[in-house]
């Protein structure tokens, strides 16, 4: 619909191959006073935010990273999109090893939307200045159809052209929500990255911007990576859901998969615990999940949901589970190609040790209405 | 049944420079004893505002201009400060969203939890002590002798909503009033908040107030529930009636625009425009502007609240188009 704005299709891996990969990917934060460990003598206190990731995203899908907060999910967002230094591990974008920094080219090509609009706007400039200074500074338009690609811009978020001269304190949260979008797009990204995109807005206006990201994903060919609490939401808006728990992901599986069949004991504690519209009213018997996750201070040793998980084992406590695929003939590569369902527990695709798990009436219920 | 607390044509008007806000205007509605009421509604559709008006905590530009709190018979509107700290506690409890901005930093919490029944039981300093390690137990806080000592800042937000709880039921008061207490939490914790909150309540016979904007939490924990807009009541009932098959145009754009878990569908079908001006409402039915099924009387007559059979309620006066579009929407592939 737009000639002067071309969908990315910028060299890179062929159709098929991850747009975005991650391997062993960490990110730590010094916790405390570096100077009273020193002085202590003692190890300086470590948070590790996310710990050791492995992720492929590919071209065009929409993946969900979903967790508790502290599970390290915007963190490795943020990695991801090279604001923040790894201290472990690698990322490939476009087939590309990216290097610590990265190129403001590179930069451009990965786009975030935040969950607060209001704060990461400048509230100083106009909508449309703010527009026409990105397309000057990343040079991707000639000067004279700058005019024009703004006004096609915000047409593609939904807003009328009278708001290229409001400034963000004039607009309503969705309304604010849709200009953040139309900057991330206006550097035409080949991944966008939403983060709590809808938590802060109202219901009637939360559908709103999910339909828009929606409709911008199939239009414009986008790889989005939508992070969220909200697992309604993710079940609606992706192909894929990668389930993070205390910096690790525990579970990855097509979204119908995952909430059909969910493998890890934190996954099925995290969909039974979902409110449900049509659910038996006051809810008795033990809740989803027990207990509060641990610090990412003080990661447990071997599986770190063992604290909490209702069929840990003794051998949960020393040996810490690799993130894989059933063994089998299950894992072998099937119509969309290698195994897509990959669980971190020991026991994640022995149907006994799941069997001896708490029912998960959230599953269960999923499970009748889905063919 | 009768009512433990009785709203009557609560109106609360709030002065601002632009104009006086009709924040609440003639809400009136019922809460059962031992029963869970939902009060829902988006951002400025008067539901806190309510709630505040019950507890006698109105921000000081806010102020009641008509209408009746009864809390067991009587009238809470004209209590002045002193007396109504007589009924805040025993009679009637307060749980926010934040527990962090509403407990006391710098005081240990066992003695936050002991406070009231020191204050309004008469109990000793160590009768209350004894009562606050007994309520930790009951609301799940593990090894409560020794967290008693504990500040506020060392508990996890799910712990400290916990707290919350055990000050909300430390008094035994007959109903507790709770705004979005669980919209901060992480959904495995919120699981096991409301589990306690619901199960605590219905051990003790002590009715609720839930106010949220989460449709699935008020169907978990409510048993009916109140939708507001626009400062009004526009639909009242059973929760899984209203919410299944909405009689209010207003009730049917929410459920339409929320994911469902359990029902994906293709498109969510989001409510037109903004909500409504408060200082100068629209004529008639306030949410008109924004109805699909809007017509010209809609635009004239401001619709009461009518009872409907079943004990639900409505204030629309079309209400019978809202019906099947629900089911239209689940048959839709």
């Amino acid at each position: 619909m737009t000639a002067s704005l071309p969908a990315a299709a910028p060299p890179g891996p062929a159709p098929g191959e991850p747009i975005l990969a991650a391997r062993g990917l960490a990110v730590s934060f010094p916790a405390g006073s570096q100077l009273a460990a020193r002085l202590r003598g003692g190890e300086p206190r470590v948070l590790r935010a996310v710990d050791g990731v492995d992720l492929e995203i590919e071209r065009g899908e929409s993946l969900a990273l979903v967790g508790e907060s502290g599970s390290g999910k915007s963190t490795l967002a943020l990695a991801l999109a090279g604001l923040n230094r790894p201290h472990a591990g690698e990322i490939t974008f476009a087939g590309r090893a990216m290097p610590r920094r990265r190129s403001r080219a590179d930069q451009r090509r990965i786009q975030l939307v935040f969950q607060d609009p209001y704060s990461s706007l400048n509230p100083r400039l106009t909508v449309g200045g703010m527009l026409r200074e990105l397309l000057r500074v990343h040079r991707l338009v000639p000067r004279e159809q700058v005019a024009q690609v703004t006004a096609e811009l915000l047409a593609k978020v939904g807003l009328d052209e009278e708001a290229l001269t409001a400034y963000p304190r004039q607009f309503s949260g969705g309304q604010r929500q849709r200009v953040a979008i139309a900057r991330a797009l206006a550097l035409q990204p080949d991944l966008l990255i939403a983060d709590e995109p809808v938590s802060a807005l109202d219901v009637s206006v939360q559908a709103t911007i999910l339909n828009l990201l929606a409709g911008l994903q199939r239009e414009l060919h986008l790889t989005l990576v939508l992070i969220s609490h909200n697992l309604a939401v993710v079940r609606h808006l992706c192909d894929r859901v990668a389930v993070m728990y205390l910096g690790r992901i525990v579970e990855v599986a097509p979204t119908e998969q995952l909430f059909s069949d969910p493998r890890h004991p934190y996954t099925r504690g995290l969909l039974a615990a979902i409110p449900k519209l049509t659910a038996a009213a006051a809810p008795d018997g033990p809740p989803a999940v027990a207990g509060d996750p641990p610090s990412p201070l003080r990661i447990p040793a071997g599986c770190r949901f063992r604290t909490r998980c209702p069929i840990a084992q003794p051998r949960c406590e020393s040996e810490d589970p690799a993130l894989a695929a059933p063994p089998g003939p299950a894992a072998a590569p099937g119509p969309d190609g290698p195994a897509r369902h990959l669980a971190a527990c020991h026991f994640a695709f022995t149907a006994d040790a799941m069997a001896a798990g708490p029912p998960p009436d959230g599953a269960a219920g999923a499970d009748g209405r889905h063919p | 049944m009768t009512g433990v607390l009785e709203v009557r044509e609560l109106a609360v008007r709030i002065s601002t420079r632009r104009g006086v806000v009709r924040a609440v205007d003639g809400v009136s509605f019922d809460v059962g004893r031992g029963e869970a009421l939902g009060l829902v509604g988006e951002s400025g559709s008067g539901k806190s505002m309510t709630l505040r008006a019950v507890l006698g905590v109105l921000p000081p530009e806010a102020r009641i201009t008509a209408g009746q709190v009864l809390l067991d018979g009587t009238d809470l509107v004209p209590l002045d400060g002193a007396a109504l700290n007589q009924i805040r506690g025993p009679k009637l409890a307060m749980i926010f969203q934040e527990p962090m901005s509403a407990l006391n930093p710098v005081m240990r919490v066992g003695w936050q939890i002991a406070e009231g029944p020191q204050v309004h039981l008469g109990y000793s300093r160590a009768r209350a002590a004894e009562r606050a390690v007994e309520l930790m137990r009951r609301v799940g806080i593990p090894d409560p002798e020794q967290r008693f000592r504990s500040y506020p800042h060392e508990f996890s937000g799910g712990m400290r909503q916990r707290v919350m709880i055990a000050i909300a039921l430390s008094c035994d008061p007959e109903i507790i009033l709770c705004d979005e207490p669980t919209t901060a939490l992480d959904v495995t914790i919120q699981d096991q908040i409301l589990r306690l909150l619901a199960r605590l309540c219905r051990e003790a016979g002590t009715s609720l107030v839930f106010v949220t904007h989460d449709l699935p939490v008020v169907a978990q924990v409510c048993q009916r529930i109140a939708v507001m807009y626009g400062g009004q009541l526009v639909e009242r009932g059973e929760v899984r009636e209203v919410l299944l098959d909405p009689h209010h145009p207003y009730t049917l754009g929410l459920v339409r625009s929320a994911p469902d878990v359990e029902n994906v569908r293709e498109t969510l079908v989001p409510i037109p425009g903004s909500p409504p001006s408060l200082i100068s409402p629209p004529p008639g039915c306030r949410f008109h502007p924004r109805c699909e099924f809007a017509e010209d009387d809609c635009r004239e007559t401001d619709p009461p609240l009518r009872p409907l059979p079943g004990g639900r309620a409505t204030a629309c006066l079309h209400d019978e188009r809202c019906a099947g579009t629900l089911e239209l929407d689940r048959a839709r592939p």
